[in-house]
């Protein structure tokens, strides 16, 4: 991921500003749709800051994403605690899940990396379910509060602006162009004199930190949880090809990347059900064929067309 | 010879793979500003010795230590922090970044710690000490065999290194880059930097080295000035065979 600069920052926070208007100019369908937006946005962008600059593509996104909105989900159902206070473990339990995560898999790199990520969150959402039938009673858990939509994809907004704006400093900071070095190549990061297993566990712990708190925003929604359901893997293929889609070379590729995905996806979801799926498999190979890096490199190579033309 | 004030010292040094033995029991000493050569057939260790000293591998058995401090049990990031820089016997180099932002990568992380303005510069004159400033915005992708290893010199040299280790740094130069190469590697030795380097190219060994290191099957089998080794019967023997010998 290239280091950002002070005009990228400019812009985020225009645009930061007309999304903020989206739930009074929209309501019903595309107020839902905006909330989805927003919520890919910040898991994507979260996915980039260690995806990003490492290449190490994680398949762990609905891990995170799953116990934040479990988390929420058991306390205020099974405990009767407060939205806030769950949101804050939550955050918590995702940033030592994904630690804890980054250790295990340090001398896991390319496939290895890939398989073990998704098999863990896999494992999780079994754990959980175990957990949840033999223990805990219910299968199901109820999420009440007087949140709409529109409360929903204001606070996704400022958790994407958060996660864009740490990951702006980082990308600045000796910790990003480290991760950058990581990408190229671990050895001569080592020898160099970059802790490389500490650079990569705090990037991932970032990322599970975002996922989570994104995971326990999203579950008011839902009003009844269920593990299957926040842990879904498709979650996880969703953010990779989202992020990908968009570019994860730079730190705003994934907003470029969710936005169009997710309005074919819904088009297609809501007139042809059974071939939603395709979606996912044609936006794979428009990656593969077309788009190697992203919507964001295409857009940086027209700009450096433009300026030697110029 | 009685070296004085040993910088980079070996003892007893073996690495074992399983069943293969790669280095056995080697010991040797390298004095501040002194040139050491390690040299030997190809599969004799020599590469595995530099990355037990940089830190890429740990030794099975022995001590490795930089100015009386043990740094065998050390991680490779701290060992460079603390003075060893290195480069590899195939280059390596960090393609999406440009020449200029693969220098700096040695700069950053170092025992001086530099960043922002102060690293470009540094990695600016690194660029021009090896020759190669000119082409500080060039991707990569576009520099010759040459360049590349320049630049993974000048990114080594940015960490400011008192113990340099290059491996086969000479290696697959043409006769004009080659005497270019030498040249540079003089150039180092002048300003006082202390180097270990595993080499085939014997003219360049004869040019450079104070004293030489001769491993074959991961033991030493001589030491002591080029000229002198070089015409050791052992050393031809392990190089050429008995009946050369």
């Amino acid at each position: 991921m290239k280091r950002s600069n002070w005009q990228e920052l400019i812009w985020a926070a225009v645009i930061t500003i007309l999304a903020a208007f989206w739930p009074m100019l929209a309501n019903g369908y595309w107020l839902g749709i905006g909330v989805d937006v927003m919520m890919y946005v910040a898991l994507a962008t979260s996915w980039v800051l260690f995806s990003g600059p490492t290449h190490y593509i994680s398949l762990a996104s609905a891990a995170f994403f799953g116990v934040g909105g479990f988390i929420v989900g058991t306390g205020m159902s099974d405990y009767g605690t407060s939205f806030w206070s769950m949101l804050a473990l939550s955050a918590v339990v995702g940033a030592i899940l994904a630690a804890l995560i980054g250790l295990a898999t340090l001398r896991l790199s390319g496939v290895y990396f890939v398989i073990f990520t998704l098999g863990l969150a896999e494992m999780i959402r079994n754990l959980v379910s175990w957990v949840q039938n033999n223990f805990l009673g219910s299968r199901g858990l109820y999420v009440l509060t007087d949140f709409s939509d529109e409360h929903l994809f204001w606070m996704l907004l400022v958790t994407s602006c958060s996660i864009y704006l740490v990951g702006w400093i980082i990308s600045r900071s000796r910790l990003g162009f480290a991760m950058r070095i990581i990408g190229g190549n671990e050895t001569v990061a080592r020898h160099v004199g970059i802790n490389t297993s500490m650079a990569k566990v705090i990037l991932f712990t970032t990322t599970g930190l975002f996922g989570a708190i994104v995971g326990a925003i999203i579950a008011p929604r839902w009003s009844y949880i269920e593990p299957n359901q926040v842990f879904s893997p498709q979650l996880s293929f969703f953010v990779v090809i989202m992020a990908l889609l968009g570019g994860s070379g730079r730190l705003w590729g994934p907003v470029v990347g969710v936005i169009p995905f997710l309005l074919i996806w819904n088009w297609v979801d809501a007139n042809f059900p059974n071939q939603s799926i395709l979606v996912l498999g044609l936006a794979f190979l428009l990656i593969v064929y077309a788009l190697p890096n992203g919507f964001v490199g295409r857009i940086e190579d027209l700009h450096n067309k433009m300026k030697r033309h110029s | 010879m009685r070296v004085s004030k040993a910088i980079l010292s070996v003892k007893g040094v073996s690495k074992r793979f399983g069943g293969l033995v790669a280095v056995s029991n080697l010991s040797f000493d390298v004095a501040e500003h002194e040139m050491v050569g390690i040299i030997g057939p190809n599969g004799s260790g020599k590469t595995t010795m530099m990355n037990m000293i940089s830190g890429v591998f740990k030794p099975t058995e022995g001590r490795i230590s930089l100015r009386g401090q043990l740094i065998s049990d050390l991680p490779a990031q701290i060992i460079s922090r603390s003075g060893v820089g290195r480069t590899f016997q195939l280059v390596r180099l960090l393609p999406g970044l440009t020449v200029l932002e693969n220098v700096i990568a040695g700069a950053v992380y170092g025992h001086r710690r530099r960043w922002g303005s102060d690293a470009e510069g540094f990695a600016h004159d690194m660029l021009e000490r090896v020759g190669i400033d000119a082409m500080s915005y060039s991707p990569i992708s576009s520099l010759t065999y040459i360049d590349q290893k320049r630049v993974e010199l000048a990114r080594t040299l940015a960490g400011e290194p008192e113990v340099l280790l290059l491996d086969e740094w000479l290696a697959g130069l043409n006769p004009t880059e080659l005497a270019t190469g030498i040249k540079l590697i003089h150039a180092l030795r002048d300003e006082g930097i202390t180097v270990v380097l595993v080499e085939h190219v014997m003219d360049a060994i004869r040019s450079l080295c104070d004293r030489c290191v001769v491993i074959s099957s991961g033991a030493k089998i001589a030491e002591g000035a080029p000229d002198e080794v070089l015409s050791d019967s052992e050393v031809i023997r392990a190089y050429l065979g008995d009946d050369d010998a």
